[in-house]
């Protein structure tokens, strides 16, 4: 019999996420891919992991998996895995996928693996790797005991594929429990990104703490435009406040794989390596020559940001002028 | 209100992390250790909630005896209190051995509020809250950018994909914080010298009454098979900027044929 492989489906701004698809595409290459989508969601969702791999899709579109936070989920998902007991469960390494995963793992006293990139199923068990430390090591785990086996992948790990397949639903209750009902939504706030998305960018020009204020992204916001791309920036910056987080590369940002990648004032941080270093090509711009950025770098430019950005900038435009 | 504030001590950001290969885990022992610049911030968060609102802020680690440098930071930032969870039958625990260690401790504690930090800057698995709240049955929440308390209610500004949420719970809870929450304080001299005669209360694994099957390299759920480096990227060109760097970067595009 196929393994039996669960994904745990998000939805955010009203959409499924793509990782959610790339976690099913997985899923169904590897065993019998099944998954949970709670809460509300937008019309054609249910179809729509059928599509990417979802054999069976366990649904409820109860509103209170939307307005409190983690604990309904939680609740819900352990009665299901104690029921089906699946032999993996995935989740995206996104806000609500540690929390959901992270309080499973405690509820059911299973063991967990954090930061996946890829896995495979050996011997009723998975064997895991992990980009360790910003990519300078790979690791490879396994969760020992018996149990539904929880991953937390990295966005982007695999590709989402679409598949022929009809999908069994089968509708699951919410807990009534008020007890499942302590962390309340009160409100969603939307901040709105400026710019091109980082995601399927083409060309990405990010910049670190080494350019010293928020109004410096204004110079990476000229080069992104003039190469068609767009802007990121490091968790560093983003913690500061200098721009929003949805520009954040990273672990705990967005995992980017552009053609071009140039980092301004960026150290190279494990942190930021982490969400960069499959870029096509890289190139690094920071005043330390000792700087962990270089060891990744195609090029890398031993300078001032602030002189070699703009002169950058007037040779591009110099060029296409021509 | 008494907060409780998870801090964990790691090897010191100038150092360069090593992997042993033979236990297949950080090497910890003999490097110099800081407080997690991470958890500054939520020690920092809990001492301007106590300063506030009064009560006491505890600081709670569990780490090996290198860790005592940065439990003597956090007394000497504020903290009225330390506990240390220091066995070496604890090296090697996984996430959930780690909290369930720390929920062990906690529940010797009265408390109002747990706060850690969303992830350390070490290891960066960010799920050891969440199973820590799990354990203690505390509300989660989660990935704070701001933390109002009113009463029995605490309110939350949570970092969201698409911007943040207004999150809110009943007291007790557990929240995380987000490392751009607070800019931490810096010890005066004062709370440094206050800090070295302050006692450290320390815990072993028995103490908190847990067992190899839990904590330690035995208990971990997680087993490390292999660590390795993965294939090396090809060694680019380096150059020092003489005036002509944003040049030859567009040479660079050029024959790329980005330009």
């Amino acid at each position: 019999m196929a393994d039996l492989i669960w994904v745990y489906a998000e939805v955010i701004e009203d959409k499924i996420t793509p990782t959610t698809l790339e976690l099913l595409s997985k899923a169904s290459e590897l065993g019998t891919a099944e998954a949970v989508l709670l809460g509300p969601a937008p019309d054609g969702a249910v179809q729509m992991l059928a599509d990417y791999g979802a054999s069976k899709i366990y649904r409820s579109a109860d509103p209170v998996f939307r307005d409190y936070l983690t604990l309904p989920a939680v609740e819900t998902l352990a009665s299901l895995i104690r029921k089906h007991r699946p032999a993996v469960m995935l989740f995206a390494s996104s806000y609500g996928g540690r929390d959901v995963a992270a309080a499973l793992s405690a509820l059911l006293d299973l063991g967990a693996i954090t930061d996946v990139g890829d896995f495979v199923l050996k011997e009723g068990s998975v064997e895991a790797t992990i980009p360790a430390l910003g990519g300078s090591y790979q690791n490879a785990s396994t969760l020992a005991g018996g149990g539904t086996k929880i991953l937390l992948v990295r966005q982007k790990s695999f590709e989402a594929k679409t598949r022929a397949q009809t999908a069994a639903v089968e509708e699951v209750t919410a807990p009534a429990d008020s007890a499942f009902r302590k962390v309340r939504v009160a409100e969603r706030v939307t901040v709105k990104q400026e710019g091109p998305q980082l995601e399927g960018a083409n060309v990405i020009v990010a910049g670190g703490r080494g350019l010293k204020a928020a109004e410096h992204f204004e110079m990476l916001r000229q080069l992104a435009e003039i190469l068609g791309g767009a802007v990121g920036a490091t968790r560093a910056v983003v913690d500061a406040g200098w721009v929003p987080y949805s520009l954040q590369v990273g672990q705990t940002g967005k995992t980017v794989k552009p053609n071009l990648y140039i980092a301004c004032g960026i150290s190279g941080a494990v942190q930021h390596l982490a969400g960069m270093k499959s870029s096509k090509t890289i190139i690094a711009i920071n005043k330390d020559p000792e700087a962990p950025i270089f060891q990744f770098a195609d090029l890398g430019v031993v300078g001032d940001v602030f002189k070699v950005v703009p002169q950058l900038i007037e040779e591009i435009k110099k060029r296409k002028g021509a | 209100m008494n907060i409780i504030i998870c801090a964990k001590v790691i090897p010191a950001s100038s150092v360069t992390i090593e992997i042993d290969p033979a236990t297949k885990c950080m090497v910890r022992k003999g490097v110099p250790h800081e407080l997690d610049p991470a958890a500054a911030c939520a020690l920092e968060e809990g001492l301007r909630l106590t300063e506030k609102h009064g009560g006491a802020a505890t600081v709670l680690t569990m780490g090996i005896n290198d860790a005592t440098i940065g439990i003597r930071n956090a007394l000497a930032m504020g903290a009225a209190n330390a506990i240390h969870i220091l066995d070496d039958a604890l090296a090697g625990s996984d996430a959930l051995g780690t909290a369930k260690a720390l929920a062990a401790a906690i529940k010797k504690e009265t408390f109002d509020l747990v706060i850690c930090a969303a992830e350390s800057s070490d290891s960066y698995s960010g799920i050891v809250p969440g199973q820590l709240a799990q354990l203690l049955g505390l509300a989660p929440l989660t990935f704070a950018k701001e933390i109002g308390v009113d009463g029995k209610k605490i309110t939350i500004k949570r970092q969201s994909e698409s911007g943040y949420d207004i999150v809110e719970a009943e007291l007790p809870a557990l929240v995380t914080v987000t490392s751009g929450i607070n800019e931490p304080r810096y010890p005066q001299l004062k709370g440094i010298m206050a800090a070295k005669k302050k006692e450290i209360k320390k815990y072993t694994a028995a103490d908190l009454g847990l067992g190899a099957d839990q904590v330690g390299s035995a208990g971990a759920k997680e087993k490390v098979l292999s660590v390795g480096r993965p294939p090396a990227r090809q060694a680019g060109r380096i150059v020092t900027d003489e005036g002509e760097g944003g040049k030859q970067i567009a040479d660079f595009l050029a024959e790329m044929k980005v330009l």
